[in-house]
């Protein structure tokens, strides 16, 4: 049996993780990747959650929060898609600027 | 964790992509363990599946290569790291102390996908409507910002 606090430090860990990557990578896909992972942390303390309360709503909660990373992540790479287009770059140190 | 890690060691995206296909893998068994069948298996089709192929084309047909090490500053060297260690071993002390005797037991929440079906579309019936509506919007904007960048291109370059 493991302590529900073993589940939030774990996703407390994917969170820390995900925070540093979006901070410190220069890759805007990278970037996008960590946003992922801090979403995955968020999602595991809500699955955490919902079994220490028996509570389903948890679950489902984690279901929006996946649909809505899906559509984030179909537009966010859209986006990118869109800005090495016209940019030819994938660092963002080299898009600063909204208007080309 | 080691998976987390080695997305952020990693230099090149490809690995790290890999690596973010570990961590949901595992996360999808941390999610069985915990008795959340349903949310194991969308965990599989949506992140290790859709997400994870998505951004592995996206990495392919931008050619992402290896991404070029700069110099952090010094005072976020000298303090943040301390000051993350601390912050992170205080947080795990407090949880560990105040929570380590509720044990939450493997398999105890019975998730079986027919009970989130019925909580799904009876109690949560318009979000879910929502999230429908949402997507179409998200579906039709990706087009747009990539399909239009496309036809976009060349009539820029002509004028």
């Amino acid at each position: 049996m493991v302590p529900l606090s073993y589940y939030l430090v774990l996703g407390g860990i994917l969170f820390a993780c995900g925070v540093t990557g979006f901070l410190i990578k220069r890759n805007i896909i990278t970037i996008f990747m960590s946003i992922e992972l801090m979403l995955n942390g968020v999602n595991l303390s809500f699955v955490a959650f919902a079994a220490q309360w028996g509570k389903l709503s948890g679950q489902i909660f984690v279901f929006f929060v996946m649909v809505v990373a899906a559509a984030e992540a179909a537009v966010g790479l859209a986006i990118i898609i869109s800005v090495y287009r016209t940019r030819e770059t994938l660092n963002v140190d080299q898009v600063n600027l909204l208007k080309l | 964790m080691a998976g987390a890690v080695n997305l952020l060691v990693q230099r090149h995206p490809i690995n790290s992509a890999l690596s973010l296909i570990v961590v949901m893998a595992s996360l999808a068994v941390e999610y069985l363990l915990l008795g959340a069948e349903f949310v194991a298996a969308v965990q599989v089709i949506i992140y290790a599946g859709a997400i994870m192929v998505l951004f592995v084309f996206v990495i392919m047909l931008l050619n992402a290569g290896e991404e070029e090490r700069t110099k952090g500053s010094r005072v976020a060297l000298l303090f943040g790291i301390p000051g993350m260690l601390v912050g992170s071993g205080l947080i795990a002390w407090i949880l560990l102390q105040r929570s380590g005797t509720q044990a939450v037991e493997a398999g105890a929440l019975p998730g079986p996908p027919k009970t989130i079906a019925w909580l799904l579309f009876h109690d949560f019936l318009l979000p879910f409507e929502v999230t429908s509506v949402l997507v179409l919007i998200a579906i039709m904007g990706a087009v747009v910002l990539a399909g239009h960048a496309e036809s976009g291109a060349p009539a820029k370059r002509e004028g």
